[in-house]
């Protein structure tokens, strides 16, 4: 059956929420929100969009090798800058101590480690909750 | 027998729960251990510590930044774990 009003709405609505979620993202640090829920909202507008337009329309957008390469590089991502802390001489996941520029509070680009620490989250659940849904999706498919 | 066994340690086991539970501090009391100087610290120094007005991602993110790294490594764990099952039962069929 053609779901002609589900495909309508979804194809209008998608980009707004994929922009709350990156809104909720990258305001971690000012307002409610963070990576866990903004990434949760990422992933499930792709899910929206598999479920609404089939799931070889929504494996077009976001390929095995991307979801692939998000869910382990958000982690490394994170890991990563840990270490960053500890060649600037503190302890891993250190913010202020190792001297990363915290900026104005309040502002969109301040806070230092917080801010790049809570993208990498997003990252990372996002692409978790679509490759999740991929393969549950797939390997119904297959039996 | 062993019905009377059980029900013998199930008491034994109700005991100490509910002893542990009355030598408890009561709840809510201004002096209880969890009513510390760690929480006063987070509330009045979050901002300048880290430069976030959101205090909980200054918890979540900078002070126990590495619990995140571990709530990461679950997510990435239960992920590998779902899908080298649904390979493996893929590959059998």
């Amino acid at each position: 059956m053609e779901a002609i009003v589900l495909r309508i709405i979804s194809r209008m609505l998608i980009p707004f929420i994929q922009l709350f979620g990156l809104y909720v993202i990258m305001n971690g640090h000012l307002s409610p929100g963070g990576g866990f829920p903004g990434g949760v909202i990422v992933g499930s507008s792709m899910v929206l969009f598999a479920l609404a337009f089939g799931l070889a329309e929504g494996q077009k957008k976001v390929p095995h090798g991307i979801s692939l390469i998000m869910e382990g590089g958000g982690a490394l991502w994170y890991g990563a800058l840990g270490l960053v802390s500890i060649l600037a001489g503190a302890n891993y996941l250190t913010n202020k101590g190792a001297n990363f520029p915290l900026g104005e509070p309040g502002t969109l680009f301040s806070s230092g480690l917080v801010f790049l620490l809570t993208l990498g989250i997003g990252i990372k659940v996002a692409s978790t909750v679509v490759t999740l849904y991929y393969n549950l999706a797939e390997g119904k498919a297959h039996d | 027998m062993r019905n009377i066994l059980t029900i013998i340690a199930l008491v034994f086991i109700a005991y100490i729960l509910v002893f542990t539970v009355s030598e408890m501090p009561p709840f809510g009391a201004h002096d209880n251990p969890t009513n510390n100087v760690v929480s006063e610290r987070y509330i009045s120094e979050a901002t300048a510590d880290t430069g976030t007005m959101n205090a909980v991602s200054s918890i979540i993110v900078d002070y126990r930044a590495f619990d995140t790294l571990g709530e990461l490594t679950v997510l990435f764990t239960a992920v590998a774990a779902a899908l080298s099952c649904i390979a493996a039962h893929s590959q059998k069929a």
